[in-house]
């Protein structure tokens, strides 16, 4: 039987020491990464950085210049991407033009032999609730439509590991948000290892248990949306994810659990856990949120004048200068704690030590800023 | 007064804007229109009347007049149904032939053929620079007795001294299909080059090997370009004589050469019209069949 040349390992999916060359451009520079069976994990970089290489080898559409990758116990470095157990959703979706959906979705069954082709179609298609247009042409159906049909089709499989390759970007915002919240519903009923490529933070933050962050061939850092988030480990990771106020300094103290960084004659509190380096020189960070206009805590830069502002809702934004050459921004809840400045005026500001890392200084203060929604 | 002198004047204004609008697409057409007319349907009809003449008793070579005589059809088929056999047949094996070659060509212009892509496309074409008259003597010397193709096949063991093909039917659907080549090729060069290369991704991801993508996506997706390659090899190859007076011989003669020499060495016109509405027809009957069957007009 046909289906018995495909692979049907089960078990997490294992990159070691992948590279991938073309020529002298190195996409994908000796990454190893683990991806537990079942798992919804995203690769979140700016265009470029690799993910889609890394992906496609996954695939099988590309062979890895060094390193091995494996389903389970099965290498699967040189299979070919007919006979692996990994199917992709395509970035424009690639269905077939000439066959009718009910056919697109059937090509992978029939290719397999497997029987009851009818009976997997009708419950794929049930599952992206399109089963009125089993008959159309792809042509015929909407974006969102050819969207959910190129889920249908590669999911109908059951495959090992379901790659989704930007499945989103040619969707607009509404119906984005829409189908994030479909995507995650589909994974957690059929419980297929999803590898999701993205360049969307919010997207990556909104439905993946695990998220990379890849930058120039490499991983930054991986984690839960909440570590990346809260606890960066990189500039880069920091800027990426969110917003992020970074302040060059140095680490004038390590005592106990705290560590003390010192900026510009202030000295600032860091729990030595939240510390992501060994050097002295580093980056402090902090989030807009959890800066407040005030000035009793630990942590304080006095003497800062509001730039500019804006309200989006449910929060108002402020650009805040400090007393040397550094903007920060806040965020402030629109509760009834709202200060309500105006631009010009001098204000303080204080956050809580918790909220505070610190990361290796010697790169660029503003790696991975301004990359997000470039596309 | 001014006011409504304005008023009336925009309005006069904005109609000649429209009229003119309304003239452009006849005007566009006139050209081509007047051109089919003069051309294409002045002839057909002049051709259509000539094809029932007869020729008076006693009259001159080339006098005809118009009797209305339908059995110069009959006539002219049944006298010549060989050649036209021949004419299908010749032309459907060189149109086998053209896409045979022309269809690895065009696939590997559309995807392998990289910054190349450009060139080899001017070099299909670039056998046009030369006459068709010129290509098709040029396959004499190509398939002589003594030239490099027959005294090459001749090395092989069972093939005795006597085989040529010059003269012969085989050089006939060489030359066919050599001629109507470049009309095979663009077209399915075309609508390989629109196939997106993800959807042969998509298919190898859905665990299709390279023939059965090939199979399944590939020959499908290039549908139209095969019924237009095909379409635009075997319409002219059925009409022409050329090659089968320069590569053929008395045997070989197809329909085309019939209809020739009706017309220019016998002088006889009402037989060389209907011969040409006979075929003319016929084509036309087999291409609708062909559309049809081949079902082009569903694919997008």
């Amino acid at each position: 039987m046909a289906n018995s040349k495909v692979s049907q390992d089960t078990g997490d999916l294992k990159l070691d020491r992948v590279s991938k060359h073309y020529g002298d451009f190195c996409a994908v520079d000796d990454l190893s990464l683990i991806v537990p069976d079942g798992s919804f994990f995203a690769l979140l970089g700016p265009s470029g950085c690799g993910k889609t290489t890394t992906l496609r080898m996954i695939a099988g559409l590309e062979e890895p210049s060094a390193g091995t990758i494996s389903i389970g116990e099965t290498d699967i470095t040189t299979q070919k991407s007919y006979r692996r157990n990994v199917n992709t959703v395509f970035q424009n979706y690639a269905l077939f033009p000439h066959l009718t959906i009910f056919e697109n979705i059937a090509f992978g069954l029939r290719r397999r032999g497997i029987k009851d082709v009818k009976t997997e179609v009708e419950n794929a298609l049930n599952l992206v609730e399109m089963g009125h247009l089993a008959e159309r042409k792809p042509n015929q159906l909407s974006g969102g439509q050819q969207q959910r049909i190129a889920v249908a089709r590669a999911i109908v499989n059951r495959p090992e590991v379901l790659l989704l390759d930007e499945p989103l970007g040619a969707l607009d915002l509404k119906l984005r948000r829409q189908m994030q919240i479909e995507l995650k519903r589909i994974q957690t009923e059929v419980g297929i290892t999803f590898i999701h490529v993205t360049h969307d933070q919010e997207e990556a933050m909104t439905m993946a248990d695990t998220i990379a962050v890849m930058n120039q061939g490499k991983i930054e850092q991986m984690g839960s949306a909440t570590d990346l988030y809260e606890a960066p480990k990189t500039a880069f990771v920091a800027n990426f994810l969110g917003q992020c106020n970074l302040i060059k300094g140095k680490i004038t103290s390590r005592s106990g659990d705290k560590a003390i960084v010192t900026a510009k004659g202030l000295n600032f509190e860091v729990p030595l856990s939240r510390v992501a380096t060994t050097n002295d020189s580093v980056f402090l960070g902090v989030r807009p949120e959890k800066l407040r206009l005030d000035d009793t805590g630990v942590n304080s830069i006095k003497n800062c004048v509001v730039t500019d502002r804006s309200f989006v809702g449910t929060s108002t934004q402020y650009m805040v200068r400090a007393p040397w050459d550094l903007e920060l921004v806040v965020f402030e809840q629109n509760d009834e704690g709202l200060h309500d400045l105006r631009v010009g005026d001098t204000v303080s500001l204080e956050w809580d030590p918790e909220h505070t890392f610190a990361l290796d200084g010697a790169g660029d203060i503003n790696a991975g800023a301004d990359l997000d929604d470039d596309e | 007064m001014a006011f409504l002198h304005a008023v009336s004047s925009g309005t006069s204004a904005t109609k000649s804007v429209l009229k003119s609008k309304s003239l452009t697409p006849y005007l566009l057409l006139a050209p081509g229109l007047i051109w089919l007319v003069t051309f294409f349907i002045i002839p057909i009809f002049s051709l259509a009347s000539t094809s029932t003449m007869v020729r008076p008793d006693g009259a001159q070579v080339g006098v005809y007049e118009q009797k209305l005589r339908f059995a110069n059809y009959v006539d002219a088929f049944v006298a010549n149904q060989d050649q036209y056999l021949r004419s299908f047949f010749y032309a459907a094996l060189a149109t086998l032939l053209a896409l045979a070659i022309a269809y690895p060509l065009a696939y590997a212009i559309a995807f392998k053929s990289g910054k190349y892509r450009n060139i080899l496309l001017v070099m299909v074409i670039a056998p046009f620079f030369t006459s068709f008259l010129l290509r098709t003597i040029a396959w004499t010397q190509i398939l002589a007795d003594s030239g490099p193709v027959v005294s090459t096949i001749q090395l092989l063991p069972f093939i005795d001294d006597l085989f040529r093909i010059n003269n012969t039917s085989t050089a006939v659907v060489i030359g066919l299909a050599y001629n109507f080549l470049p009309f095979m090729t663009l077209p399915l060069y075309a609508s390989l080059e629109r196939i997106d290369p993800r959807t042969l991704e998509a298919a190898g991801d859905l665990y299709a090997n390279g023939l059965t993508t090939f199979r399944k996506v590939t020959l499908p997706l290039s549908m139209p370009g095969v019924v237009a390659g095909t379409l635009l090899t075997f319409i002219p190859a059925a009409g022409d004589y050329v090659n089968a007076a320069i590569l053929g011989n008395p045997s070989t003669k197809m329909i085309g050469n019939v209809i020739e020499s009706r017309f220019f060495a016998v002088v006889d016109y009402p037989t060389a019209a209907a011969l040409s509405f006979t075929l003319m027809a016929t084509i036309l009957i087999l291409v609708t069949l062909y559309i049809r069957k081949s079902g082009t007009d569903e694919l997008v």
